[in-house]
């Protein structure tokens, strides 16, 4: 249990999931001679929330990168809608992946409405003649985006703000901006990257709303964070990174389960600590014995073939234990800055 | 400066935060003084200020005003108004809408500031003060009485940052001078302008006609002064009461009014440029107009590549080289190898068409670059056309441009009958040759400002502006970088095009020497990147002031002679330090540069 990574069939189903968006073969990226991201397999369903952890430099944002066509993996291939993705970021967007950002790259000196604006590029038409000319086609065209883009921004909570400049909302505003920027491309699959980075919790938990609601527009999203609790309460599936490879992917209490996941998070404990052995004795015992419910618990869910309500709270409790182990690196993880 | 300590205790310095002028002269003594002296300003240039008419302008008349008189009676009068209403005159409230005290300290000095200007000229240029009459002595005098008066007006004091009380003698030095430049900043402060009662519409536009006619008046007097010292005059006085309707709130409050009637304010404008040669008696004043109009168009098509979609362009004159030449090569003139007289349409479309091929051509290489690298690879493609141009010679390439010599004796264009080369008689007014060219000129940057307007707001515009602001992102929103670069460029060549279509007819002639990266003379590249930058980025009044100013400065001032491109650049070094915004800000950048500044929350579209 604790060695095979759980493939994607025995992840719990979420609604309206099944047929597979994105589909990432062995993606491999290398700089030179250092290769941040190695043979990674990474699957995304319609409908699906997808968590991808790792500690800082395992080669999330890389991954994300290679997947929105910022960079063209070395090896290895990515399908979405099973089609190859075309290897500019122009091209991925129109094809139907929308993404924000690590660090927020907003249009700082437009406004929030021209920033969603921006955002309806590949799905509309109208060029240079077209805005010279203003025919009636132009008129329309303006006057759809702009309902589409003032729909979109009532649905984060901005339309108020329509007219301010994006440099001057607060931060966790810009993070909403952004997510509805990547939204008014109508995307299929939505990257987000660090969604709650330097957030409070009730902001968190505002994210967390906002990315469920999306979830029921019927736009699958990949999400990379280090917040923990964030995640295992998101995502239908969680994959780890780890120096670039994929350690585990599975559904939340699998992958807070898995020791090595913990390991990578919080070191290994030193080898001539005096006193380490017997508290790694202890504590190996303690986690084969909570390994050992956690599979009973499993193993009944899954004869009752329903979401049993005693083997859901056990997995409540389960993450938020993990989600409080996790709060130490979440707060290094905040300050970290953009990796490409 | 670590440690926070309380101010040092200097007696002699009035409390911080307490209202007091820089001058210690009572309140009301000093406004008395202030208003008092714009009044007797005004009676001064009714006396004669000096003996002989060798000092041009011929101030010695009583009772007539001429020359740099009447811009002192101008600031004189401006004083007097502001003053009147600081003390509350009823019926000139809606002069002050921000405070009338910076403003009256500003007339008052713009005053002072030209009156002694003049009363220095005449000494210097006759020979010692013994040439004034007493009129100069008694303008002299009051103004000077009135800008003391002024400076004296209390203002809200800043509180000085607190100083280490280690700091070495330098230290203290450097903070005391920043202190002192705090305060004289504050002395200058104004409020908030209160907020505009909406008027009725005809009323508006009312105000905006009366607004526009002042501009054409104030241009016209600009380009029309004769001699360098009522130039210089004009300079003072125009710059302090500008700034003096900036501090006043006056200008906010146009701004405000022509925001709501946009489109009938760019009309009017229209109209107001279109009477310009109406003022004129002859030609002479309309040869700069044209020219003005030239340099601005091409500055206005600079400023979609430059302030719209963030790109840099160095070599931006060749597309008007390219464009003069196209319509020079297909006019018939005698030294053009093509045997061909085109119609002036069919000029247009051949010179808008060869800058948009030279455009893409050298955007397409080009645009794949980033920042600096752009500027550097667009500066020298600029320069290749020049050395091109020179070596179609025949000899040392083939016969096209006709080497250094240029195409030469530019027919002048005839359009539906209309020889733009004769002077007609409108309405008993004589065109010339010049004024009907301002009035075709006039045509094509209606059409430059379309575009700009159009393209600015809409789906290209936004992409631009998301290029401009933060490349990848706006790759990753779906935008084609590089064909939406291409399309900046290539628009930005062709309208550059289709003004030089226009300047071979003006100019007669063609030779690469006019088309160069910097030079003495407008338009070459490093002047249409100061014009655009200098008006302001972004924004369709900015180059055009900026345009008008960096061309006229130079035709004006003749004296400047070598010094001529020192002088551009400290005043542009100066500008970039205290208004790298520009003198007609768009609002975005404004916040850009300005942070401290209140922000206001609303804005209005791109590129407006």
């Amino acid at each position: 249990m604790t060695t095979d990574t759980t493939t994607t069939d025995t992840a719990p189903a979420a609604p309206g999931s099944g047929t597979p968006l994105l589909d990432a073969r062995g993606v491999t990226m290398r700089f030179g001679g250092l290769t941040a991201v190695r043979g990674v397999d990474l699957t995304v369903n319609s409908g699906e929330i997808v968590g991808l952890i790792g500690p800082n430099g395992a080669g999330k944002t890389t991954f994300f990168n290679c997947l929105t066509g910022l960079y063209v993996p070395t090896e290895g291939e990515v399908r979405f809608r099973d089609k190859v993705l075309p290897p500019k970021s122009f091209k991925v967007t129109a094809a139907g992946i929308a993404r924000t950002f690590q660090n927020i790259r907003l249009f700082a000196n437009m406004t929030v409405l021209e920033n969603v604006l921006v955002g309806r590029h590949t799905r509309t038409k109208e060029g240079f003649w077209s805005a010279v000319l203003r025919g009636p086609g132009f008129h329309r065209a303006e006057a759809t985006s702009r309902e589409r883009a003032m729909e979109l921004l009532e649905f984060v909570g901005l339309g108020h703000k329509a007219d301010h400049l994006s440099r001057n909302l607060p931060y966790g505003e810009q993070r909403k901006l952004e997510i509805a920027r990547a939204l008014a491309s109508e995307p299929g699959l939505l990257l987000l990257d660090e969604p709650t980075a330097g957030m409070n919790p009730q902001e968190t938990r505002a994210t967390e709303e906002l990315v469920f609601a999306i979830r029921d527009r019927g736009i699958a999203v990949l999400v990379i964070e280090h917040d923990m609790r964030f995640i295992f309460n998101l995502c239908d599936r969680v994959a780890v990174l780890v120096q670039g490879q994929k350690l585990i992917e599975g559904d939340s209490a699998t992958v807070q389960g898995d020791e090595r996941v913990v390991a990578a998070y919080l070191g290994e404990p030193l080898e001539n600590d005096p006193g380490a052995a017997e508290a790694a004795e202890v504590e190996a015992a303690e986690a084969h014995a909570a390994e050992a419910e956690a599979a009973d618990a499993e193993a009944q869910a899954a004869g009752a073939q329903a979401t049993d309500a005693e083997a859901a709270e056990a997995q409540a409790t389960d993450a938020e234990a993990a989600g409080a182990q996790a709060e130490n690196p979440t707060d290094t993880a905040a300050g970290k800055e953009n990796d490409r | 400066m670590t440690t926070q300590t309380t101010p040092p205790k200097s007696p002699d310095i009035p409390a911080a935060g307490a209202p007091a002028g820089l001058i210690g002269i009572p309140e009301r003594i000093a406004r008395a003084l202030a208003t008092g002296g714009g009044v007797l300003a005004v009676v001064s240039t009714f006396l004669a200020w000096t003996w002989t008419d060798e000092f041009p302008g011929d101030l010695t008349f009583y009772g007539y005003p001429g020359g740099l008189q009447v811009l002192v009676l101008i600031g004189g009068a401006l004083t007097a108004l502001f003053g009147l209403a600081t003390y509350g005159v009823k019926g000139l409230g809606w002069l002050t809408p921000a405070g009338g005290d910076a403003a009256l300290k500003l007339t008052s000095l713009a005053t002072f500031a030209t009156a002694w200007y003049t009363v220095l000229a005449i000494s210097f240029r006759l020979g010692g003060v013994v040439n004034l009459e007493p009129g100069g002595y008694v303008v002299a005098v009051v103004t000077l009485a009135g800008v003391l008066g002024a400076l004296a007006l209390p203002f809200e004091r800043p509180e000085p940052d607190p100083i280490d009380p280690e700091a070495s003698r330098g230290e203290r030095f450097r903070h005391d001078a920043a202190h002192g430049w705090h305060v004289v900043k504050a002395s200058f402060a104004a409020g908030t302008p209160r907020p505009l009662r909406r008027l009725p519409a005809s009323l508006e536009i009312l105000v905006i006609v009366g607004i526009l006619a002042v501009c054409l008046l104030v241009f016209t007097y600009g380009i029309g002064t004769e001699y360098d010292e009522l130039f210089i005059g004009f300079l003072i006085t125009a710059g302090f009461c500008f700034a003096a309707l900036h501090k006043a709130g006056l200008i906010a409050h146009a701004t405000r009014i022509t925001a709501r009637h946009q489109n009938i304010t760019i009309c009017g404008a229209f109209v107001a440029a279109a009477c310009f040669p109406f003022t004129q008696t002859d030609d002479q004043y309309a040869t700069i107009g044209v020219y003005i109009l030239i340099f601005a168009t091409v500055a206005l098509g600079l400023n979609i590549v430059v302030g719209l979609a963030g790109l840099l362009d160095l070599g931006y004159v060749a597309f008007l080289g390219v464009g003069a030449y196209a319509a020079a090569l297909v006019s018939g003139s005698p030294s053009s190898p093509f045997d061909v007289h085109f119609p002036f349409w069919a000029a247009v479309l051949v010179g808008a068409l060869a800058s948009l091929v030279f455009g893409v051509l050298i955007g397409a290489p080009t645009l794949r670059l980033r920042g600096d690298y752009l500027a550097i690879v667009t500066l020298g493609f600029g320069e290749i056309f020049r050395i091109a141009a020179n070596n179609l010679d025949g000899t040392s390439g083939p016969d096209l441009t006709n080497g250094s010599n240029g195409v030469s004796s530019v027919p002048d264009l005839e359009i539906l009958g209309f020889d733009l080369g004769v002077h007609h008689v409108i309405g008993g007014v004589t065109i010339g040759r010049f004024a009907n060219y301002f009035f075709l000129m006039l045509l094509i940057t209606a059409v430059v400002v379309l575009v700009f307007r159009r393209s600015g707001d809409s789906r290209i515009g936004r992409a631009w502006v998301a290029i401009r602001e933060d490349e990848t992102a706006a790759l990753a929103m779906g935008i084609h970088g590089f064909r939406v670069k291409l399309i900046a460029f290539a628009v930005g060549a062709t309208l550059a095009g289709l003004a030089g279509t226009v300047q071979a007819h003006v100019t007669y002639t063609v030779t690469p020497e006019q088309y160069l990266f910097a030079g003495a003379i407008p338009p070459n590249s490093a002047f249409l990147l100061a014009a655009v930058v200098l008006g302001g980025m972004g924004t369709i009044g900015g180059p055009l002031i900026g345009a008008a100013l960096l061309f006229l400065i130079p035709n004006k001032l003749q004296f400047l002679g070598n010094y001529q491109l020192f002088a551009f650049g400290l005043a542009l070094v100066l500008l970039m330090r205290f208004r790298p915004e520009g003198l007609v800000p768009n609002r975005r950048r404004q916040l850009e540069f300005h942070e401290e500044a209140a922000a206001p929350d609303v804005l209005s579209k791109t590129g407006a």
